[in-house]
C-alpha cells in the first residue's frame, strides 16, 4: 500500500521535469504568437526596435540582442577554450597531486561564485582596463566576452579535467615507453581518448555562455545599437530581457517572449547535442 | 620544429593558464574583500535596505531559497529515485533523465520569464512565492542528477541483501539505499543550495524586490543579489558600498557552503 504511493509519487516527480520544459515552451511559444504573427521571421533580420506612439503597435526585430548573444559568446568562447584546456592539462598531466589538488578545488570554487559578483567586480575593476587598453567607453561587447569568459573557464576546465582523467594509465605508459613527450601524448592519446568529454565541456559552456545574464547586464552597455567597432556597446537577449522585459507592453512585450523563446530554443538544442553525441548516455 | 622544444612550449603555456586562473580568483577574492570589509559597518546587519542595511535582504533571500530547496529536495530526490530504482533501463527514465539534464542548463532568465508568466502577470504582481517557485525550478534538476548519481554508486549487493531480508522494494529504498548514498546527496544538496542562493535572474521579475522587511511572500519579496544589481548602478559612493558589502556577505555564505559540501563528502572517504 504504501509501497504503491512511494512508488507513484516518484514517477510523479520524475515526469515533472517533462512537464516544466513542456510548460516553458508552450507559455514562451504562446505569449510569443503577437509578436510571430506582426513579424514572423523577418524577426530575425530587423535591426528595429522601435515602439509605436502611444504603446500602439510598433517595430520590433531581434537582430540587435541576437547578435550581441552570438558575439559575445563568441569572444569568450574564443578564449575560454585555450585556458580551460591548459589548465585541464596542467591539473592532469603536469602538477603533481600535491599541486593538482588545492589549485582544482580553487578552480571550483571561481566555478561557484555567483555571476553578479563577476558582473560588478567586472565592472567596477576591469572595465577600465580593457578601456585602457583598447579604448571605447569600458562597457561594451569586449568586456562582456572577456568576463564571460573568466566565468566559463573554470567550468569548462572541470569537466574536461575529468574526462581527460579517465585515459587508462596504461595507455599513457605505452605512449611513453615508445618515447613520446607529454605533449605527443595528450595530442595523440589523451585527447582522442576523451575528445566526446571534451567537446560536450565546450558544448555545454557555450550553452552557459549564451543565457548568461547578470555578468554580462553589468558589462554589455544594455544599448540598442549595431556594433562597429568590438569595444562597442550593444546589448544581447538576457540583457535586454533582464533590463526591459516588465515594462514592456503589448507587442513589445509579446517581442521580448519571442526572443525568451529563440534562447530557450537555442539553448536546448546546444545542450542536447552535448548530451546526446558527446558526453554519452550515462546510463550505469 | 624540434618535438621536445615543442613540448616544453605547451607544458609551460598549460602551466601559464592554471597561474591564470588562479589569479584572477584571488584577484576577484581581494578587490571582493577588501571592498566589501571596508563597506560592513554594523548597521549593514542591523537596518533594512531602506535605512542603508541588508537585514531584510539577507532574511528575504534565505527564506527563498530554503523554501525552494523545502520544495526541490523531496521532488528532486523521488524523481532520482524513480530514475534510479524503479525506472532504471526503462526508455521513459532515459528520456526524463536527459530532459532534467537539459533543464539544468536551461538559461535562468528564461525561467524567470516562464515564471512571471506563470504566477505574476495573472496575479496582482510580484511576489514572493513566484521567486520560490523560479528557484525551485533551477535546483530540481540539480537534486534530480545528484541522486540519480549517488544511487548508482550503491552496490547492488546491498539492495540484494535487503531484498534476501524480505523487505518491500520502497523500504529498501528509503532504508537502506539512499541511507547509503546519504552523504552524497547531502553534499549535493548543499552545493545546489549555494548556487541558488546566489541566483539573480530567475528573481529580477519573479520576487523583484523590497526595500522593507517581510515575511509575506504574496507581496514583493526582498532579494540580495536583486538589490546588489541595483545598488551597484546607482550613482551615489553609499550605494555601491552598500552593493560591496552585500556582495562580500554574499560571497562569503556562497563559498562557507560549497567548502563544507566538500569537506563532508571528503571526510567520509
Amino acid at each position: 500500500m504504501g509501497g504503491k504511493l512511494f512508488r507513484n509519487f516518484s514517477f510523479f516527480s520524475a515526469t515533472l521535469s517533462f512537464f516544466i520544459l513542456v510548460g516553458i515552451f508552450a507559455i514562451l511559444f504562446h505569449y510569443a504568437q503577437e509578436s510571430l504573427h506582426e513579424f514572423g521571421f523577418d524577426f530575425l533580420w530587423n535591426q528595429q526596435w522601435e515602439a509605436g506612439e502611444d504603446d500602439e503597435g510598433g517595430i520590433f526585430g531581434g537582430y540587435i540582442p541576437i547578435i550581441g548573444t552570438l558575439s559575445s559568446t563568441v569572444i569568450a568562447m574564443a578564449i575560454a577554450i585555450p585556458l580551460a584546456m591548459g589548465i585541464a592539462i596542467f591539473l592532469t598531466e603536469i602538477a603533481s597531486v600535491k599541486v593538482a589538488k588545492p589549485v582544482s578545488v580553487a578552480i571550483e570554487l571561481l566555478a561557484a561564485i555567483p555571476s553578479i559578483i563577476y558582473g560588478m567586480w567586472g565592472l567596477f575593476y576591469f572595465a577600465p582596463i580593457v578601456q585602457a587598453t583598447f579604448g571605447g567607453n569600458g562597457v561594451g561587447l569586449l568586456t562582456a566576452g572577456i568576463v564571460l569568459a573568466i566565468m566559463i573557464i573554470p567550468f569548462m576546465a572541470a569537466i574536461t579535467r575529468d574526462s581527460m582523467n579517465t585515459t587508462p594509465s596504461v595507455l599513457k605508459e605505452s605512449a611513453y615507453a615508445m618515447g613520446a613527450t607529454k605533449f605527443e601524448v595528450i595530442k595523440d592519446v589523451i585527447m582522442p581518448y576523451s575528445k566526446g568529454g571534451i567537446i560536450g565541456s565546450i558544448i555545454l559552456a557555450l550553452g552557459r555562455a549564451l543565457g548568461e545574464t547578470m555578468a554580462v547586464a553589468f558589462l554589455i552597455g544594455s544599448v540598442m545599437h549595431t556594433v562597429g567597432k568590438v569595444t562597442d556597446p550593444t546589448t544581447s537577449i538576457p540583457v535586454l530581457l533582464a533590463n526591459n522585459f516588465v515594462e514592456a507592453e503589448d507587442l513589445e512585450m509579446s517581442s521580448m517572449y519571442f526572443l525568451a523563446l529563440i534562447l530557450f530554443v537555442v539553448s536546448f538544442i546546444i545542450i542536447s547535442t552535448a548530451k546526446f553525441y558527446f558526453l554519452g548516455k550515462k546510463v550505469k | 620544429m624540434n618535438r621536445l622544444l615543442l613540448n616544453k612550449i605547451i607544458l609551460l603555456l598549460s602551466t601559464l593558464s592554471a597561474l591564470i586562473g588562479i589569479s584572477f580568483l584571488f584577484w576577484i577574492l581581494a578587490t571582493l574583500s577588501y571592498k566589501g570589509i571596508t563597506s560592513i559597518q554594523w548597521i549593514t546587519f542591523t537596518k533594512d535596505l531602506v535605512e542603508g542595511g541588508i537585514r531584510n535582504l539577507l532574511v528575504g533571500q534565505f527564506t527563498m531559497a530554503l523554501l525552494a530547496t523545502l520544495v526541490a529536495v523531496p521532488v528532486g530526490m523521488m524523481a532520482g529515485i524513480y530514475l534510479r530504482e524503479y525506472g532504471h533501463g526503462s526508455k521513459l527514465a532515459a528520456v526524463i533523465r536527459n530532459l532534467s539534464d537539459v533543464m539544468m542548463s536551461a538559461p535562468s532568465i528564461v525561467i524567470g520569464v516562464f515564471v512571471f508568466a506563470l504566477l505574476v502577470d495573472p496575479f496582482n504582481g510580484y511576489n514572493g512565492w513566484a521567486g520560490v517557485v523560479a528557484l525551485s525550478i533551477m535546483m530540481i534538476p540539480i537534486i534530480i542528477s545528484t541522486t540519480d548519481n549517488m544511487l548508482a554508486l550503491v552496490p547492488q549487493e546491498l539492495r540484494e541483501a535487503g531484498m534476501a531480508l524480505g523487505g518491500s522494494k520502497h523500504k529498501i529504498i528509503l532504508q537502506i539505499v539512499v541511507r547509503a548514498a546519504k552523504v552524497g546527496i547531502t553534499t549535493g544538496v548543499l552545493l545546489s543550495f549555494a548556487r541558488i542562493i546566489g541566483e539573480t535572474a530567475p528573481l529580477l521579475f519573479t520576487s523583484a524586490n523590497n526595500q522593507f522587511f517581510t515575511m509575506d511572500l504574496t507581496e514583493q519579496f526582498p532579494s540580495l543579489t536583486v538589490s546588489i544589481y541595483n545598488l551597484a548602478t546607482y550613482p551615489d559612493e553609499a550605494s555601491r558600498q552598500l552593493a560591496w558589502a552585500a556582495s562580500f556577505i554574499l560571497t562569503t555564505i556562497v563559498l562557507i557552503i560549497n567548502l563544507f559540501g566538500r569537506f563532508i563528502i571528503r571526510n567520509k572517504k
